[in-house]
Parts: structure tokens; C-alpha cells; sequence
């Protein structure tokens, strides 16, 4: 299978990264065409046509997103999410690595459609390699006249900022991000208020993910009905997918929405090593439920193939696990990540993470009994929808889905751990006692 | 009635015995004049100054190590704001240490896909590369490289995938103040489709114009 490079055409040109390479491939002609000739309305409608389903992960239609801001003369504000810091996601990175100024114009075409005045990328501290690349071509955006006061003689003015998070996953859920950009602890905030309505200063505020904002340039050139060309009639588009874990080949591959999942990791990424087999796989990114070989290989890769197989398509990020690999550790890993990430605000997020580790870790141990497999998914359920943001379900959802797909290993584990401890010894020693009375009576 | 004595309980943490800290002044700080204009130059660019308080804290870490309590200070008096405020930042972050660390960062990824690929021995390799150096080495939540799995982060700079007997190696470089792995750098890496040579197609349907 073939990759469709739109958003990553180029990107082999290391010359793309400077603002002569980028215009060299005809960029910043749409800012230009945008700035000069077009309405913020004309623009929104093209976004909006296009059917631009979010790339962070949630989904949702990028223009009727940026419809939802009021119209008037107000402070409005447009942040571009650049804080990937999702296990299996790493795509942003490519994106912001090898053509920063194709994010730079999308956010500023974008921001004269919402009629921001003020942007900013808030970009994960740990990318400091991006971010420095990120700083210099912003540098000479504004240097060119992209950026800044009266953009390429329109009258309209932009300024954008790159901000540097200080390593905190929940920064990436938008109104956490918004609180970090204000300068506090990143904390989520109830909602409604949407973003969109109130957001960043209190002002309305148009949240979009990398990915999504690097579409942007690309379909006002050429237009909607183009890029419906490409992707499914729900889920249009590229999308650029991080393929990771037990496969040869790991890496971003830009594929059209759509294309079989299987041909996606066994084509392109190479499959899993020799003699050894998928046995399941995160489809989203570490917050979407696990689908096994069976469930999902032959599944179209769209967001609503994903959602229809009780998953979904995140941030587009496979991760491939083989027969190599034990399900309840799996969990655990995942378990610990949002135990950590946690950012304690909620009680059935903070409380359940950290309960949800220390029952995976007695699973692991053998020091478990099957009926705290009922006690974890049960912890599970009574996290998803019970917070302000959607950390928790974050991880609620792959454990519920692992406990409940490998529940047979899950137990064997236990089992052939329990040998290994004393309290597991004495608990299996408990655990055969009901049979026992059952004979005695 | 006498009042009974209460013990206080002895904590390696801050005791509440006085109020909490006001704004300092600037006269009390002896802020560099530097890092003051830096700061400074940071509030300038939001619409409200309190959002320069990470950038701010970066700098009082890139300047002293690590987010000093008098880097805090001096900071706090820049951007008129309490020590505590700027604190309370600080520990929410990763990033930002709250106590010294060496004068080189290593952090270990140990997430999903590094785990699956070799993140934890990688780590204990690092760790014990490291002994005895003033390196931090620490285990990280996911990097975001899953492609180059089990990676590392480097004094902000990404590496992999790592073998084992890269530790030591890397550990040696940064001592000697040499390029830390240079080809096993990220930036340097090409795009995994394009290193295996696969069939692509551009927006024109065809094979891309080199």
C-alpha cells in the first residue's frame, strides 16, 4: 500500500524547514490569497464544507468548531494544541520537525476565520528540538510579514507565540492547557463554558491540534470538494498515523482515512517480527480500548469504523502488541501513565488511577484473586463520566477493555504468579478452600 | 486549665510557623540584571503577565540548575507575584525541578511502546552508567518517540533506538563535552517511510518530484 503524502509532502527536504524552502513549494501563496481576498466567512465556510474532523483526538468538525466563536469586535484568541504527549502519539512531532511553517500558515488562516488576534502554540517542554524550530521559523514568518501587524497589507493584525509546557500530560486536555498558558498548575476546568464561548483570558478561544491547523493551508487552496476526495464520506482527509511497538518498521505514515488497518501495520510498518503474531492492539493512541487481532486488523482505519468496534481512531496511533507480550503488564504500564499524569483535581480520577495500580500490580504479583478482576473493572466504569475532563476515562477505558478481552490471561497470571509469593501462595491456599467445604458437605 | 503542648509534627517539609511570604521587593532579591530583563521581555509577550510564569521559571532553571527558592524569589519580584505562586508552578511540572539535579538530564522513556521495545533495561544501563557522575538519570513518561524506541532524552535532545552499550558510551560523550551519539540523533533520522523507500503518492496522485 502506498502512502498519500499531503500533509508530508516534501517533508524529505530538509530545506522545507526554512521560509524559502516552504515558498519555494508554493507556500504562504493561500495565507496571501486568504489575507487579501477572501472573507474570515468564505474561509470558515471552505473549513467548514470540508468536513475537517479534529486530529487530537476527539474528532470533532474543525469549522463548526470555529463557528461556534461570537462574531464582533473582541479579544479572541486561537491556541494551537502542539502538547502530544499521549503514549503511541508522536505524529505532531513529525509535523512541527520537518514543516513548521505549514502549521504557522494554517494557524494564521485559521485565525483570520475566527477572527483571533492573538495565537499561541503550546508546544510540550520535552520537545525542545521542535520548538526551537518552531521559534526561528515564527522569526521569520513575522520577519517576511506573515505574522504581526497589518499581514501582507491586509489590515489585519496577528500575533502568535510559541509556549513551552514544563512536561504535564494534562496539559493537553484543552481547558488544562488554557489554565498552564495562563500561568497556573494545569488543571482542568469544568465545562460548560466551552473554550469556544469563554476560553483563554475569558476571552473566546478557538483550541485546535497541530495535525488538524497543518490541513488548514491545504484546503483552502485547493478547496473542500478536493479534500473530500480523499478519506471516507465521515472521516475525509489524510491523517498521519504513528505506528509503534512490536512491528519492524515503526514510524508516521500518512495514509487516506479509510485504508484497511492491517495493510497499515503489516504493509507499511512491516507487521510484527518473524514467528511471532499481532495479538492486539491500542487503535487510538494508550486511551483507546484495545482491539484484538481479530476485532480490528480487518477494520477500515476511519473514525467511525474505530467507534462502531467500541474503540476509537485518538489521535491516530497504533499500538501493536505481540504474542510476546503479557496483557495485565500492558495494563499496568498504562495504568501507572495516568496514575502519574493525574492531575488530582477529581476524586474518581485521582483516587481511581491509584487504586486501579495497586490492584494491577497484586494481579502481576499473583497476589490477587478473580474477583478483584471484578473489583478493577468495576473501578473502571465508575471513573468514565464522573470527572471534569477525560483523563480517568483515559485510562478506565483500555483496562476495562483488557480486563474484559483477556480475562483468561489475566487470571492465568495470577495464578502462575502466585506460586512466586507468600501472600499469593496463601491466598490460592484460601481460594481452595471453598471447593474443599463443597466436598465435606 | 493549662493548654496542652502540641507536638509539631518534624517533617523534611516547610513548617507553617510564620505568614505566608509577600511580594518581594527588587531590592531585596538581587536579581542579575539579565535575568530581570529576560523575564521582563517574557511578560511582554502575553496579555496577561502571570502566563510568563513558566517560560520565567525555565529561565531561573536554565540559570541556576534547577528552580533555586532565591531564582524563585527573584522571579516572584519580577513579575510581582508571591514566591509561593511561582512554587506552587514549579512543583506541578516535571520539567521543572524543584531540587538540584546534576548538570546533565537524561530521562529514560519506560512507557508503552520503549517498555515493549526495552525501555527498563535501558534505564537500569543508564543508571548505572551514570553512577558516580553528576548525570540525573530518571525514567520518563511517554517522550513522544515511540518510532525510535526505547529512546532517551539527552540534555533536551532525543536519541534512538538505544542498545544498551549505548549508555556508558552516551554517558561518556557528555563528560567529554563531544557529540552525544551522533547517529543515533532524531533529527538526523529520516522519515520511516522514505528510509525503506516505500511507494508514496502526492496530492497529484502521482509519485512525488524529488
Amino acid at each position: 500500500m502506498p502512502e498519500t503524502r499531503l500533509l508530508l509532502e516534501h517533508a524529505e527536504d530538509p530545506a522545507l524547514r526554512t521560509l524559502a524552502g516552504y515558498r519555494d513549494r508554493g507556500g504562504y501563496a493561500t495565507l496571501e490569497r486568504a489575507y487579501r481576498e477572501m472573507e474570515p466567512d468564505e474561509v470558515l465556510k471552505e473549513l467548514e464544507d470540508s468536513g475537517l474532523r479534529g486530529r487530537g483526538g476527539a474528532g470533532f468538525a474543525m469549522g463548526k468548531k470555529a463557528s461556534f466563536l461570537p462574531r464582533g469586535e473582541m479579544a479572541k484568541y486561537l491556541c494551537c494544541n502542539a502538547d502530544e504527549s499521549e503514549p503511541g502519539a508522536f505524529k505532531d512531532r513529525e509535523l512541527m520537525q520537518r514543516n513548521p511553517h505549514q502549521l504557522i500558515e494554517g494557524i494564521a488562516i485559521a485565525a483570520l476565520a475566527a477572527g483571533a488576534g492573538h495565537a499561541f502554540i503550546f508546544i510540550r517542554g520535552e520537545y525542545d528540538l521542535q520548538a526551537d524550530i518552531l521559534d526561528a521559523a515564527v522569526a521569520e514568518a513575522y520577519e517576511a510579514g506573515y505574522l504581526g501587524v497589518d499581514i501582507v497589507g491586509s489590515h489585519c493584525d496577528l500575533e502568535l507565540v510559541v509556549h513551552r509546557g514544563a512536561g504535564a500530560y494534562i496539559c493537553g486536555e484543552e481547558t488544562a492547557l488554557l489554565d498552564a498558558l495562563e500561568g497556573k498548575r494545569g488543571n482542568p476546568r469544568l465545562k460548560p463554558p466551552f473554550p469556544a464561548v469563554q476560553g483563554l483570558y475569558g476571552g473566546p478561544t478557538l483550541i485546535n491540534n497541530v495535525e488538524t491547523l497543518s490541513n488548514v493551508p491545504l484546503i483552502v487552496a485547493n478547496g473542500a470538494e478536493w479534500f473530500r476526495g480523499y478519506g471516507t464520506e465521515q472521516s475525509p482527509g489524510t491523517k498521519v498515523v504513528s505506528v509503534s511497538g512490536c512491528v519492524r518498521r515503526p514510524g508516521n505514515y500518512e495514509v487516506e482515512l479509510g485504508v484497511p488497518t492491517r495493510e497499515l501495520i503489516y504493509d507499511l510498518a512491516g507487521g510484527p517480527l518473524d514467528g511471532r503474531e499481532v495479538k492486539a492492539f491500542y487503535p487510538g493512541g494508550s486511551s483507546s480500548p484495545v482491539l484484538t487481532a481479530a476485532e480490528g486488523l480487518d477494520l477500515p482505519y476511519s473514525f467511525e469504523a474505530m467507534a462502531e468496534a467500541g474503540s476509537m481512531l485518538g489521535s491516530g496511533s497504533i499500538i501493536v502488541a505481540d504474542d510476546t507480550v503479557s496483557i495485565p503488564h500492558m495494563a499496568l504500564r498504562t495504568a501507572r501513565f495516568y496514575h502519574h499524569e493525574s492531575c488530582g483535581k477529581c476524586t474518581p480520577c485521582r483516587e481511581g488511577t491509584n487504586w486501579t495500580v495497586k490492584m494491577l500490580e497484586r494481579v502481576v504479583r499473583g497476589e490477587a484473586t478473580p474477583m478483584d478482576l471484578d473489583i478493577v473493572a468495576s473501578v473502571q466504569e465508575n471513573i468514565i463520566g464522573h470527572c471534569l475532563c477525560v483523563l480517568g476515562d483515559s485510562m478506565a477505558m483500555p483496562v476495562g477493555a483488557m480486563v474484559r478481552k483477556f480475562r483468561q490471561e489475566f487470571e492465568d497470571t495470577i495464578a502462575a504468579a502466585a506460586g512466586r509469593s507468600p501472600a499469593g501462595e496463601r491466598i490460592a491456599a484460601v481460594q481452595g478452600a471453598p471447593e474443599t467445604l463443597g466436598a465435606a458437605t | 486549665m493549662s493548654e496542652l503542648p502540641i507536638d509539631r509534627a518534624v517533617s523534611e517539609g516547610r513548617v507553617p510557623d510564620r505568614s505566608p511570604e509577600r511580594v518581594p521587593e527588587l531590592h531585596e532579591v538581587d536579581c542579575p540584571p539579565e535575568l530581570k530583563e529576560h523575564i521582563e521581555a517574557l511578560m511582554g509577550r502575553y496579555p496577561d503577565r502571570h502566563s510568563a510564569s513558566i517560560p520565567a521559571l525555565w529561565a531561573v532553571q536554565r540559570r541556576y540548575g534547577w528552580c533555586t527558592p532565591e531564582g524563585i524569589r527573584r522571579a516572584a519580584a519580577v513579575m510581582r507575584v508571591t514566591p509561593a505562586y511561582l512554587e506552587s508552578v514549579a512543583s506541578f511540572y516535571d520539567l521543572l525541578h524543584t531540587a538540584p539535579v546534576g548538570e546533565h538530564r537524561i530521562h529514560v522513556c519506560t512507557n508503552i511502546s520503549c517498555w515493549m521495545r526495552g525501555g527498563d533495561e535501558l534505564l537500569d544501563a543508564f543508571v548505572a552508567a551514570a553512577e558516580g557522575e553528576d548525570v540525573f538519570v530518571t525514567g520518563f513518561e511517554c517522550l513522544g518517540a515511540c518510532d525510535i524506541a526505547p529512546m532517551a532524552s539527552i540534555d533536551e535532545r532525543y536519541y534512538g533506538p538505544l542498545e544498551e552499550e549505548d549508555a556508558a558510551a552516551a554517558i561518556e560523550q557528555l563528560l567529554a563535552g563531544s557529540d552525544v551519539l551522533p547517529e543515533k540523533a532524531l533529527e538526523k533520522r529520516p522519515l520511516a517511510g522514505d528510509a525503506t523507500g516505500a511507494s508514496q503518492r502526492n496530492r497529484n496522485g502521482g509519485a512525488p518530484d524529488a
